[in-house]
């Protein structure tokens, strides 16, 4: 039952979305957010939104896919939608008991709706492209400057593809142990929340020491493969930017520039 | 040929608990095993096979005595990266000694650890997998595999570091019949085609067949080295060890007490029938 859940939520494929390097992809969902932000009125969203979904179309991710992902946080958008609605001053609309509806307001929550559907949009696409590994593999190059001082990128990266590596094994050992529970008489449905929650003791106990004992397994695994840290290792895969990293980067970079444009002239 | 691995008087005893005295796991063991030699360790648990196994890499280190890899001794803290390079050591829970998402990038972990050329990584994990026969499964998520297929993973990440030596250490206890074969299989042609030494420790007695030479342990001691030929058959006293003797050797064993003229040292299935068929 368990076993159905996927983290990471990755789409393989081969097209230029998957090819692309996954540092140029990290920058390409950072110049895009700033984009988003960057972007004052009709113009602008339209532009950033074009963007969107050229790289939609170009990845060939399913759009109910990506609208999927929107589930989630329909709450708040909603939430933050009629806040906005309700409480930008301007010029009155509408106006009934103790609300006013302004034409400033109505124009501020939908561009809100706007950018958070894009934002979630365009981060989720990073995801349904990128393997987790060359994600942290991205991530680790990219945060490189950061060891200079001090931070461990090479530890915390490694920590990282650990964690997805053993996703799936402790989500089968959680299974077992819930099999196990239940076989000697353990009840993890009925019952209120707070009973509920007393239930999943048993279950989180074994995890936990067994998930201690892999990690103590694990190590000892890893120096005997002569792991001594990042220092002096080389890699099965190197990243390294093509010309079309390059050309994708400038044009998201105009995109950028263009909405700052647009921006500085109220569009 | 010279030893891969020599240990001289080697003791060696676990943190004991509060107000108990520590016992000696290992207590004065002298083994040499030869480059080449496909060798398995028996013994009942405790015996300290395991502890004899962690010890030829420098996992453990000597409590007493002295253990050399290669020439190198293993107390030598900066000789660890090469012992452990001519070294590569299989444990038994398969799962727990995968490192990578990806069937390629696990087997990579050695040789990057080891500052080897990406373009000789590549061949490397290459020629590794196909040397357990995994090639088809390069681009495989580790957790969808079979344990016999994890645990040739975890081998062909030793192979590509290019050992002289495998440790097995119980790697096939936690496998299927069918698992075990395969691992087997893939370590005894390793050390026949490639001359990889083979140390493989183990309770089958039925593994024991396969090796070159049989070094039996009991409370931290060598009690018996040798042939399986010469070993195995000696059921009394594998009996007294907490051990089985394969069951052709009881067959046989039986045979001669009813009367038969067979002799007592078939270990494989085909020689036991053969022998039985001659004494007929």
């Amino acid at each position: 039952m368990l076993k159905d859940i996927t983290l990471g939520q990755f789409f393989p494929g081969n097209t230029l979305a998957h090819r692309l390097d996954p540092r140029t992809k990290i920058i390409l969902v950072v110049l895009y957010i700033a984009a988003l932000f960057c972007a004052k009125y009709f113009v602008s969203y339209a532009l950033v939104a074009l963007v969107l979904v050229i790289s939609v179309k170009v990845s060939g991710v399913h759009p109910k896919a990506l609208v999927k992902g929107l589930r989630p946080i329909v709450f708040i958008i909603c939430f933050t939608a009629i806040l906005n609605l309700l409480y930008t001053p301007g010029e009155e609309l509408v106006s009934f008991w103790i609300f006013t509806i302004t034409k400033e307001g109505v124009l501020q929550a939908f561009f809100m709706v706007l950018r958070f559907t894009m934002l979630i949009m365009g981060t989720f696409l990073l995801t349904y492209t990128t393997s987790p590994i060359s994600l942290t593999d991205g991530l680790e190059s990219l945060l490189n400057p950061l060891k200079k001082i001090h931070v461990p990128v090479h530890e915390l990266a490694m920590i990282m593809s650990i964690a997805l590596r053993f996703i799936p094994t402790l989500i089968e050992e959680t299974d077992k142990i819930m099999s196990a529970q239940k076989a000697r008489g353990a009840d993890f449905e009925s019952g209120n929340l707070l009973q509920k929650a007393k239930a999943l003791v048993p279950i989180l106990v074994p995890l936990f020491i067994s998930a201690f004992r892999r990690a103590d397994e694990l190590a000892v695994a890893m120096e005997c493969r002569c792991y001594h840290g990042g220092g002096g290792r080389t890699k099965l895969h190197v990243l390294r930017y093509e010309a079309r990293d390059y050309l994708v980067l400038a044009g998201f970079a105009a995109m950028l520039a263009a909405v700052l444009v647009l921006g500085h002239f109220g569009l | 040929m010279s030893d891969i691995v020599r240990t001289e008087n080697l003791t060696f005893a676990y943190p004991a608990e509060e107000g108990q005295t520590p016992v000696n796991a290992l207590d004065g063991v002298s083994v040499a095993i030869r480059e080449g030699s496909f060798v398995v360790i028996l013994g009942h648990n405790g015996s300290g096979k395991s502890t004899l196994a962690k010890h030829m890499n420098a996992v453990l280190l000597p409590g007493g005595g002295k253990v050399y890899v290669d020439g190198m001794d293993t107390s030598d803290e900066s000789l660890l990266l090469e012992i452990r390079r001519r070294v590569g050591m299989v444990f038994q829970n398969p799962d727990n000694q995968i490192v990578a998402n990806v069937v390629e990038e696990d087997v990579a972990f050695g040789p990057e650890n080891l500052g080897v050329p990406t373009e000789e990584i590549r061949r490397r994990v290459d020629g590794a997998l196909k040397a357990v026969g995994m090639e088809e499964f390069t681009l495989h998520a580790p957790h969808h595999l079979s344990g016999g297929q994890k645990q040739r993973v975890a081998i062909a990440g030793v192979i590509a570091m290019e050992p002289k030596c495998i440790v097995m250490d119980e790697s096939t206890a936690m496998l299927d019949p069918l698992g075990r074969r395969e691992v087997l299989d893939t370590v005894r042609r390793l050390n026949r085609e490639k001359g990889v030494t083979i140390v493989l420790i183990t309770h089958h007695m039925d593994e024991a067949a396969l090796a070159d030479r049989v070094v039996v342990m009991d409370n931290g001691r060598v009690v018996m080295d040798g042939a399986p030929r010469e070993i195995l058959p000696q059921m009394a006293e594998l009996r007294a060890l907490g051990l089985d003797a394969p069951p052709t050797v009881e067959l046989l064993h039986g045979l001669k007490e009813d009367g038969f003229g067979v002799p007592l040292d078939a270990l494989d299935i085909q020689e036991c029938a053969e022998a039985i068929c001659r004494a007929l």
